[in-house]
């Protein structure tokens, strides 16, 4: 049973501090969605009001079509795998498995059997005896696993769940928990603040901020094509260049950059500008070049640094501070002057803030 | 650190292992020495005074009173302290902080003054039964030690830990008993020893509460000994020794004392 999650205009407040606004988002049917953002964005506080630790002011939640709104937490039927593992001290791992099964009223048998079961799809048999005292982190994690799955919950969410465990066991575990949410083909929701780990997983990412949804879309358009400066800056456009369109002449648009230099737009390969724009680029966007006579921003070159791929370069412009890549073949002296042209393809134009 | 002790340590610790013991010794010495007054080292040998004990119908009544109180009165203030200390510890950054100061105020506040403010307001502004205020007055007298020491255990307590067996279908309160509940034991049992071991103690209070036919163990031994000086008192020391021994001879026995370490 696959469903989808529904999130309508929620708005919701700590005390009288507004910490959600108008919210709303829509996770599909067995889809992985995760809510990525700095702390305080939150994205913590949409998990625990659709776990229903939380009640909104206003707006609604619903799965499968259910209202869940005013629904206690306990009958919400949600799997939740917390951060701290939040794993049942005075209880064995198998027991920890077959807590839900047991709320659930399913008999001993039966149930010891789904928890082995359980146990065994996430590597566990072995240690189903053992307290999680006993256990590692990516073991505690394993048994967090288990027992919300084991339960077959519609919609599984997870708040942070790697954040405490090391780099390597990081990545090997969010592969795992792909496969397994893939497998079951349960609608997930998934908490987190690592951009690496939240665009690896997930089929969409929606990056909030200040209580708004940002941009909910698909890791690829995230990163390729952010839909303003805020998502832009946070999927790693380092440079933001305000732009002001001085002139139009057919299908080419000139826009002046702070300082006055006047930069073309060719609509066929930049798309349609407005009069305001910002022009956004990662440091790969900007290529560095000696030439005088190139179209491209004056600057002045700082600090030099050897990427492997690349020379980046600290760059002082009538436009701010940029940084540019340049090209290993011919590596420029700091204090030199030289032009900072845009590449259209990973361009892009943004409404200004 | 391998095994290298300093001596004066020795010396140091011996000194006060001696002031801690010797005065039980003291004590059980003079219970049995066959003198119609306090002596040590005793003379002769006699079990007379215990068996006195059990004689003087006082004693059996109070020590019988000392003993609901201590168990009602405790088990009351782990009533009203355990969900004081949940709330405290779960709700820590929504309730003011002056809040958990409330319930250690009967140890801040002079015994002497607590004891004759009770008996202002409850036995005499209210007019309720003796035995009634006692155990009030013992229930509030102990229930600092059953907050604190409750919420000794539930600090360290995650409280996530909830939040997931509320996922996973069970209701809050069932979760208060089945997952909360069996992670503090330690910290309940510790609880309740230590407010049985200092209701049991109490003067200070129960001295202002006490009236007419009711009265507890410790206050009775003050009575008998403002009377005579034989040494029933040091066989009632004693026996309160052995009681305590025993309890803690159980809870060893089930539990390990070393929770109360923790």
């Amino acid at each position: 049973m696959t469903v989808s999650l529904e999130i309508n205009s929620i708005t919701a407040h700590y005390g009288t501090t507004k910490v959600l606004e108008n919210l709303s988002l829509l996770v599909k049917a067995g889809e992985l969605v995760s809510l990525l953002g700095a702390s305080g964005c939150g994205k913590t506080t949409t998990l625990r009001l659709v776990a229903g630790f939380l009640t909104p002011t206003s707006g609604t939640i619903a799965l499968g079509g259910k209202d869940l709104t005013r629904l206690p937490a306990y009958r919400r039927d949600i799997g939740l795998v917390f951060q701290n593992y939040a794993l049942f001290p005075h209880l064995s791992v198998r027991d920890n498995v077959a807590f839900g099964l047991k709320q659930r009223g399913i008999a001993g048998v039966e149930r010891s059997m789904k928890a082995d079961d359980m146990l065994a799809r996430v590597g566990l048999s072995a240690l189903g005896a053992r307290f999680p005292s006993e256990l590692s982190g990516g073991q505690k994690q394993r048994v967090a696993l288990a027992r919300a799955l084991v339960i077959e919950p519609p919609l599984l969410m997870f708040d942070e769940p790697l954040s405490n465990l090391d780099a390597k066991l990081r990545v090997d575990m969010r592969v795992e928990i792909r496969q397994l949410q893939r497998a079951n083909g349960t609608t997930s929701v998934y908490v987190t603040h690592d951009q690496e780990e939240a665009f690896s997983i997930s089929d969409r990412v929606a990056i909030m901020h200040q209580g708004r949804i940002m941009q909910f879309d698909t890791p690829e358009e995230l990163y390729q094509r952010p839909a303003n400066a805020f998502v832009a800056r946070f999927v790693g456009f380092e440079n933001l260049i305000p732009m002001k369109v001085v002139a139009r002449k057919g299908e080419v648009a000139t826009a002046q950059a702070p300082g006055g230099v006047t930069l073309d737009f060719p609509q066929r390969r930049f798309g349609a500008v407005p009069d305001d724009f910002v022009l956004a680029t990662r440091a790969d966007g900007l290529a560095v070049s000696a030439d005088p006579a190139s179209a491209g921003i004056p600057c002045r070159l700082g600090l030099r640094t050897y990427l492997g791929r690349a020379y980046q370069y600290q760059c002082e412009t009538e436009a701010g501070h940029l940084i540019a890549n340049g090209s290993l073949a011919e590596p420029l002296a700091s204090g030199s002057a030289a032009r900072l042209v845009p590449v259209p393809e990973q361009c892009c134009v943004l409404k200004p803030e | 650190m391998s095994g290298r002790i300093h001596p004066a340590l020795v010396v140091f610790g011996a000194i006060v292992f001696i002031f801690l013991v010797a005065p039980l010794f003291i004590i059980v010495g003079a219970s049995v020495s066959d003198t119609p007054y306090l002596a040590f080292p005793p003379r002769g040998l006699t079990l007379q005074w215990f068996w006195n004990i059990f004689a003087i119908e006082a004693f059996r009544s109070t020590a019988i009173t000392s003993l609901q109180l201590a168990v009602l009165g405790t088990s009351l203030s782990l009533i009203i302290g355990i969900p004081a200390a949940y709330a405290l510890n779960r709700y820590r950054v929504e309730l003011p902080k002056w809040l958990s100061t409330v319930y250690v105020l009967p140890i801040l506040v002079p015994e002497i003054v607590f004891g004759f403010s009770l008996m202002k307001s409850v036995s005499v502004g209210l007019g309720t039964p003796i035995f009634l205020s006692l155990l009030i007055g013992h229930a509030l007298l102990v229930l600092p030690y059953s907050v604190r020491v409750v919420s000794a255990s539930l600090a360290s307590f995650d409280f996530s830990v909830e939040e997931a067996a509320i996922s996973l279908g069970c209701p809050p309160l069932k979760t208060f008993f089945t997952v909360l509940l069996p992670n503090i034991r330690s910290g309940v049992i510790a609880a309740f020893i230590l407010a049985f071991i200092t209701s049991v103690n109490d003067v200070s209070i129960s001295v202002f509460l006490t009236g007419p036919g009711i009265s507890t163990l410790p206050i009775q031994i003050l009575a008998y000994m403002q009377q005579f000086f034989d040494p029933t008192i040091a066989s009632v020391s004693v026996l309160l020794m052995i009681v305590t021994v025993a309890v803690m001879g159980v809870v060893e026995a089930t539990l390990g004392l070393t929770f109360l370490a923790k």
